[in-house]
């Protein structure tokens, strides 16, 4: 269960203070299947970034009840001087995993085969992607933060990849950020609209994206 | 890979720290030693060649500092708890940009970087100091501690001061780039006063009660009450220090809290 109640977050900037979120309020339960939408700007990074901790809400609460995922596009946590193994040892130490337990999926899943014993700043950023992708997944998280369409790899890596993230694990909740309809659609059962701070609700996917689309035509 | 369902337990939020921490101290070890040659050895053998250097510089220049102790025992006594107070800041201070996209994992804080890198330093500082202490004992250049506990409790209390200072000013350096800037100049200009290469009994008595508001000078005097103190009449205050370090450790909790609140990761 995740459970957000009257979540501000103001960003101090040159400018002057920038009201991101306005009172969210938010609701995640074991394996729901939620999408965000919302204008560029409109915050859905800043929301999916407190949801999963990374930043600190300014004002409300945050309840978290499961193990929620970093944002799973993300491919920056890993120190570049450290070979690919030492990076997963290193995570594995964080959230309490076993590296033995791990590292044959994630040689398997990565394909990096003998990179994995390279330092990663010498990775391409498809190779860093697959790596970032594979560790996000050894992790057993009760719901996955999925900022972005998840396009990394060929083909036979998305579906991989898809077959991983939506069919081993439907049973997990997943926060789904996209502009990408068909994307939506196909894997959300709910879906919630974030305009000028506020997050609007709706059960049904397609009411959110007609609602949406009226406040982008405005 | 399972694929049961995560089965969701709240751990104990100390254990965690615990293995962040312990996480994070390997990780640093390996990208600054990393494999090569002696690896994480450098850890300590960086401030023992240190140490060595200033012993042999000042036996060599008959370095005279108002006692007939020997210039060894003095000179390790001085410079290691030199090192230890003044390397953990030096790594806390710009420490948080360079990690930042640690903070991703959510059980990453900011505080866990410092404790860290505080207590690298701290192992570091003190294998060397107990490695050399033995190896001058072996060769005769220094007697073993007459009080070994007093040792300890003045080498504690300067660590502790070390660790605050630097969680005081990693914070603070994240406010504002001076304190990044001010930092190196203060910490070498600090040395000469630290206490490392004068005994506060051979000062003069005005000079005396200004130098113990440093309180450096106090712990290294009781480092060395505890060394030879049948040999010299050392001059410190527990209290004070453990007084400064208490409100030093305040304001760096206080200042770290408000860093870790509005710390946004790339």
């Amino acid at each position: 269960m995740i459970e957000l109640r009257n979540v501000r977050k103001t960003y101090e900037a040159r400018s002057g203070p920038v009201d991101v979120l306005r009172g969210v309020d938010l609701h995640v339960a074991r394996g729901d299947k939620l999408g965000i939408v919302g204008r560029n700007g409109a915050g859905k990074s800043t929301l999916i970034r407190l949801i999963s901790g990374i930043e600190r809400q300014s004002s409300g609460t945050i309840e978290r009840e499961m193990r929620i995922s970093w944002p799973l596009a993300f491919t920056g946590a890993f120190q570049g001087a450290l070979t690919g193994i030492d990076n997963i040892r290193f995570i594995c130490r964080i959230y309490d995993r076993e590296f033995e337990d791990v590292i044959g999926f994630v040689e398997e899943f990565s394909q990096l085969g003998r990179f994995l014993k390279e330092p990663v700043k010498i990775y391409s950023s498809g190779m860093r992607a697959r790596l970032a992708f594979a560790v996000s997944l050894m992790i057993d998280f009760d719901c996955y933060l999925i900022d972005e369409v998840v396009s990394v790899g060929d083909a036979r890596f998305q579906s991989k990849s898809h077959e991983e993230l939506f069919v081993l694990r439907k049973d997990r909740a997943h926060i789904l950020v996209s502009h990408d309809v068909y994307y939506l659609r196909d894997h959300c059962q709910r879906a919630a609209v974030l305009n000028n701070g506020k997050l609007h609700h709706f059960d049904d996917v397609e009411e959110a994206l007609l609602f949406h689309q009226e406040l982008m035509a405005q | 890979m399972t694929n049961r369902a995560a089965v969701f337990r709240k751990r104990n939020p100390l254990t965690i720290q615990a293995q962040v921490i312990w996480a994070l101290i390997i990780r640093e070890i390996m990208t600054r030693y990393g494999r090569h040659n002696i690896g994480f050895l450098w850890l300590f053998v960086e401030p023992m060649l240190f140490t060595l250097g200033i012993t042999t510089l000042w036996t060599i220049a008959g370095f005279h500092h108002g006692s007939n102790l020997p210039i060894t025992a003095f000179a390790l006594t001085g410079y290691s708890t030199v090192l230890l107070w003044r390397n953990m800041p030096t790594r806390c201070v710009g420490a948080i940009a360079p990690n930042s996209s640690l903070m991703y994992h959510r059980n990453v804080r900011v505080l866990d970087i410092f404790l860290s890198r505080i207590a690298l330093e701290a192992i570091g500082a003190t294998m060397s100091f107990v490695t050399l202490g033995l190896l001058f004992n072996f060769l005769g250049l220094m007697d073993m501690p007459e009080n070994p506990l007093l040792v300890v409790q003045g080498w504690l209390l300067t660590a502790w001061f070390g660790g605050s200072l630097a969680m005081l000013l990693g914070s603070l350096s994240e406010k504002s780039e001076l304190v990044e800037k001010l930092w190196h100049p203060a910490a070498y200009l600090l040395f000469p006063l630290s206490g490392a290469a004068y005994l506060v009994d051979a000062l003069p008595p005005a000079a005396q009660s200004a130098a113990l508001w440093l309180p450096m000078v106090n712990g290294v005097e009781m480092v060395r009450d505890g060394y030879f103190g049948s040999k010299i009449v050392a001059h410190y205050s527990v209290f004070y220090v453990a007084s400064c370090n208490m409100v030093l450790t305040l304001f760096a909790l206080a200042l770290e809290r408000a860093v870790s609140r509005d710390f946004v990761p790339e």
